[in-house]
């Protein structure tokens, strides 16, 4: 196995370092990846969509189909991950791991985290909200409302964390976010554009057409933030505790 | 001297890439403990992200989100002092992706585990052929 | 709602009815069966539309739609010409037939999260039918991606150490679709662009059309598909991961998976790279129908040495993607042709053929040749429709299976290889071989009620399988002649259209 596997990686690698060569400079502006396409958006994306985070309006608007589909990839990951291996009572009862014996609870690490939690919160809603004008977006707000959980998770336990945020609630909101984000495009499809032409809202909510890009696209990313947020978590709780939901790690 | 200085330089983000990812590849390949052949396939894919990103630089540009001011005023948009915008959002993509392969992966590891008691490839095999 | 909007509620419709379905499929135990066969309902319906819509202006062009309103190359497009409205209405149609075939199976498989294992079925085909749309190499890659982990999961589900496959398959995949990614990478640092019908033009302008990283992005990307689409000599992951997964998802990943990823290949072949590049700028079409003449000929064999019919039903699937790509790389029209039609046709026949063993594995329990005596016997329309499905990977006519091989043995003799229309016919011996060794254990053994350990599930009288599995069962052999019969007419009216100008 071995000698095929460096056989393999040698061949593959004689290939690429051979395409390397031919591949324009680290940094070059004038390459073809940094002119075509790069410099539409850069300077038009201002103009149609009112959103000066180029990352933000390529990510939602440009590309929003991708990142439609990027959210329900997550969303797929926990739904899998969560058939795999969460026991419901039934199948619990052969346990074969032996955990080892948990520490007591520690006051300091308690006491740290619940002071931390809701400065995270906010900053993630922050960053989901501010996606537009400074980096971050719904991805990013997600996995750090996410992680704020996940720390109480492991701060405290796994069961702590779920009675703040109910397994069902999970589930029903990880679907939700996705639903969100179809629904603000087909809701485009329903007044006459094609899926996901935000500029459809614009006479609904008598804004201009840029305008209305810009909110379509915060309607989406809050979509993104709360299926990252469920999903992040229940990944976590799941494979903490293989499937159990009880104490974890 | 200088020129082989230059020519490092010049291209050795593609190397750098590539060589991270055949490590993460022989990893894949070779290993015999499922985690590493995991470990392998983050490492393999981060590869791939690097590439990418490194594509979207433009030595003198900064990060593509426009100056702008509070009374919406705008400017004419200079392109080349902006980096380009279109690695990165494939990249988000490709990050999460990575995250979603990997929680799976790991899911289905803990049931290999529970199954056949052990994650060493060889071992696993003797189990199946029993 | 114009006619266009079709394009994209083909896409929708299953994976609106998948987050549904995860909402409220947990609320009453038929609901998530329901929503399941309603939404790919829908989703079939719109590819019949698609279909019609593209075939009446096959002369013309494909249909673009643009998603966001954004034109192409800005935004990302679906483009549906002939060639994919044909893949499109097969992956619906099948998928919908499996839907309604799970009804019995997938409830006795999955005794809890029954939800979810529909949720993930929606996905799946939601992903699969998003590939064959889309008009974007990297949004490929994306729903490539869900489409797969859908499929990790489904797979996982099975018997035995189907952990264990289904690991093997999840590294297998992710260097796959790793390495179509970075070969996509490649072609973007060249030309800047993603869009499919954007990107011939670059590659075949004077400045790149010798460039080395675009002929090492075509082999990074052909590699990826083949890992994807099990050619031979990369198929070591899909016999274990379909032979031990649970009867309704082979049913689904079976016929489906490989098909798209084939559909894949032809499309980077024809709409990206273009035929005189690979031709002549490539030019090792030999080497490969080669190795795909070898890929007929090992699947073959690997086939004959099974002694579990689903197992050796993926053996066949291995050699049938050796059919496809064989037929792709001849480079001429008829090859062409017959590779396209056997993507249909190979679809119809797997289903059939997955369906009908899942059918009496049901009864059964146990999908061993020796569980086989005299079962034929006991469940005589089961068995007919086997029979059909069989005779039809035989390449008998007037089934479909015999004219895709028929288009192909052309090909391959106006390619002038020889080597590729002699692994035809010895695949076919074989499958003929297989087959008729099957009738006789099926139809003529004795079935011993004694003797025999108790099958499956004790109690079950081995008899006719319920109505829910026959009616899918009986559309997917009737579609297999049904498709055979109209032969001229997809070649004429769609496939046609979707060969370059000039071959």
């Amino acid at each position: 196995m071995k000698k095929t596997a460096l056989l393999i990686i040698a061949v593959l690698g004689i290939l690429l370092l051979r395409a390397a060569e031919d591949l324009p400079f680290w940094g070059d502006p004038q390459s073809p990846a940094s002119v075509h396409l790069s410099d539409y958006y850069l300077e038009e994306s201002y103009e149609e969509t009112s959103v000066p985070n180029i990352v933000t309006s390529v990510l939602a608007d440009y590309r929003g189909y991708d990142t439609m589909f990027e959210t329900v990839v997550i969303f797929c990951a926990g739904i899998t991950v969560l058939i795999v291996l969460r026991r419901t009572h039934r199948r619990r009862a052969k346990v074969i791991s032996p955990r080892p014996e948990r520490p007591g609870a520690d006051i300091i690490l308690q006491t740290a985290a619940r002071l931390l939690v809701p400065m995270m919160q906010l900053f993630a809603l922050y960053v989901v909200a501010h996606g537009h004008h400074s980096p971050g977006g719904g991805f990013q707000g997600g996995v750090i409302l996410g992680s704020s959980l996940i720390l109480l998770a492991l701060s405290y336990d796994i069961q702590m964390a779920l009675h703040r945020f109910k397994e069902k609630l999970v589930l029903l909101f990880s679907a939700g976010g996705v639903l969100l984000y179809a629904a603000i495009g087909l809701a485009c499809l329903f007044l006459g554009r094609n899926f996901l032409a935000y500029g459809a809202w614009a006479a609904l909510l008598g804004i201009s057409e840029p305008e209305a890009h810009s909110h379509g696209m915060l309607g989406v990313e809050i979509g993104v933030a709360i299926t990252v947020l469920c999903i992040m978590f229940s990944l976590y709780i799941d494979l903490a505790s293989g499937g159990d939901l009880d104490e974890g790690l | 001297m200088e020129d082989l200085l230059a020519y490092i330089i010049s291209r050795y983000n593609y190397w750098a890439a590539i060589i991270l990812l055949l490590i993460g590849l022989y990893g894949m390949i070779a290993k015999n403990n499922l985690l590493k052949k995991v470990i392998g396939m983050t490492i393999f894919q981060a590869a791939i992200i690097l590439f990418y990103v490194s594509i979207g630089d433009k030595r003198g540009a900064t990060i593509p989100i426009l100056a702008h001011g509070h009374d919406g005023a705008h400017q004419a948009v200079e392109a080349a002092a902006y980096a380009n915008p279109l690695p990165h959002v494939l990249m988000l993509t490709a990050i999460v992706v990575g995250v979603s392969t990997l929680g799976v992966a790991l899911a289905i590891l803990q049931k290999i585990y529970r199954v056949h008691g052990t994650i060493e490839e060889d071992e696993i095999l003797e189990t199946i052929d029993q | 709602m114009s006619l266009e909007q079709h394009a994209i509620i083909i896409i929708l419709a299953p994976l609106v009815g998948s987050l549904l379905i995860s909402l409220f499929g947990g609320l009453h135990r038929r609901l998530s069966y329901l929503l399941l066969v309603a939404c790919l309902g829908i989703s079939f319906a719109s590819t019949i539309a698609t279909l019609r819509l593209v075939a009446a202006r096959a002369a013309i062009g494909p249909l673009h739609y643009y998603l966001g309103d954004w034109p192409p190359p800005y935004g990302i497009e679906l483009v549906i010409d002939p060639l994919n409205a044909l893949v499109l209405t097969m992956i619906a149609g099948i998928s919908l037939l499996v839907a309604i075939y799970s009804k019995e199976m997938a409830r006795r498989d999955n005794p809890d999260r029954l939800h979810h294992y529909y949720t993930l079925f929606a996905l799946l085909v939601a992903g699969l039918l998003g590939i064959t749309a889309s008009g974007d190499v990297f949004n490929i890659y994306v729903l490539t991606e869900i489409s797969a982990l859908a499929s990790y999961a489904l797979l996982a589900r099975g018997r035995g150490f189907a952990y264990y496959a289904t690991f093997k398959y999840i590294i297998m995949g992710t260097i796959g679709a790793s390495l179509y990614l970075l070969g996509v990478g490649y072609l973007y640092i060249k030309t800047g662009t993603l869009n499919i019908a954007e990107l011939p033009t670059f590659i075949n302008s004077s400045g790149l059309v010798d460039s080395v990283s675009i002929r090492v992005a075509f082999i990074l990307i052909m590699v990826g598909l083949w890992i994807k689409m099990a050619f031979f000599p990369l198929h070591g992951w899909l016999p274990n991961a379909y032979t031990r997964a649970a009867t309704t998802t082979s049913c689904l990943v079976a016929p489906l998976m490989t098909k798209v990823s084939v559909y894949v290949m032809i499309r980077v072949m024809l709409g990206v790279f273009t035929l005189p590049y690979i031709y002549h700028v490539m030019g090792w079409n030999r080497a490969v129908v080669w190795l795909a003449s070898l890929a007929i000929v090992a699947g073959s064999i690997g086939a004959l040495a099974q002694t579990n019919i689903k197992r050796m039903l993926t053996y066949i699937i291995v050699a049938e993607v050796g059919y496809m790509v064989g037929g792709a790389w001849l480079g001429n029209a008829a090859g062409l042709t017959g590779a396209i039609y056997h993507i249909v046709s190979d679809g119809l026949m797997t289903a059939c053929l997955f369906m009908a063993v899942g059918a009496i594995t049901y009864k059964t329990g146990d999908s061993s040749l020796e569980a086989m005596r005299g079962v034929f016997r006991r469940m005589p329309v089961t068995a007919a429709l086997f029979v059909v499905g069989a005779l039809a990977m035989i390449g008998i006519p007037p089934t479909c299976g015999f004219f895709s091989k028929w288009y192909l043995i052309q090909g391959g003799l106006v390619a002038g290889h020889y080597g590729f229309v002699g692994a035809l016919l010895l695949s076919s011996l074989i499958n003929a071989v297989l087959f008729f060794r099957l009738f006789e254990i099926g139809y003529y053994a004795p079935f011993d009620t004694e003797g025999t350990p108790p099958r499956g599930h004790g109690t079950t009288v081995v008899d006719e399988a319920p109505f829910s599995m026959l009616m899918p069962l009986l559309i997917s052999a009737v579609m297999i002649i049904v498709v055979g019969l109209s032969t001229s007419r997809i070649v004429s009216g769609l496939i046609q259209y979707s060969l370059p100008a000039g071959l």
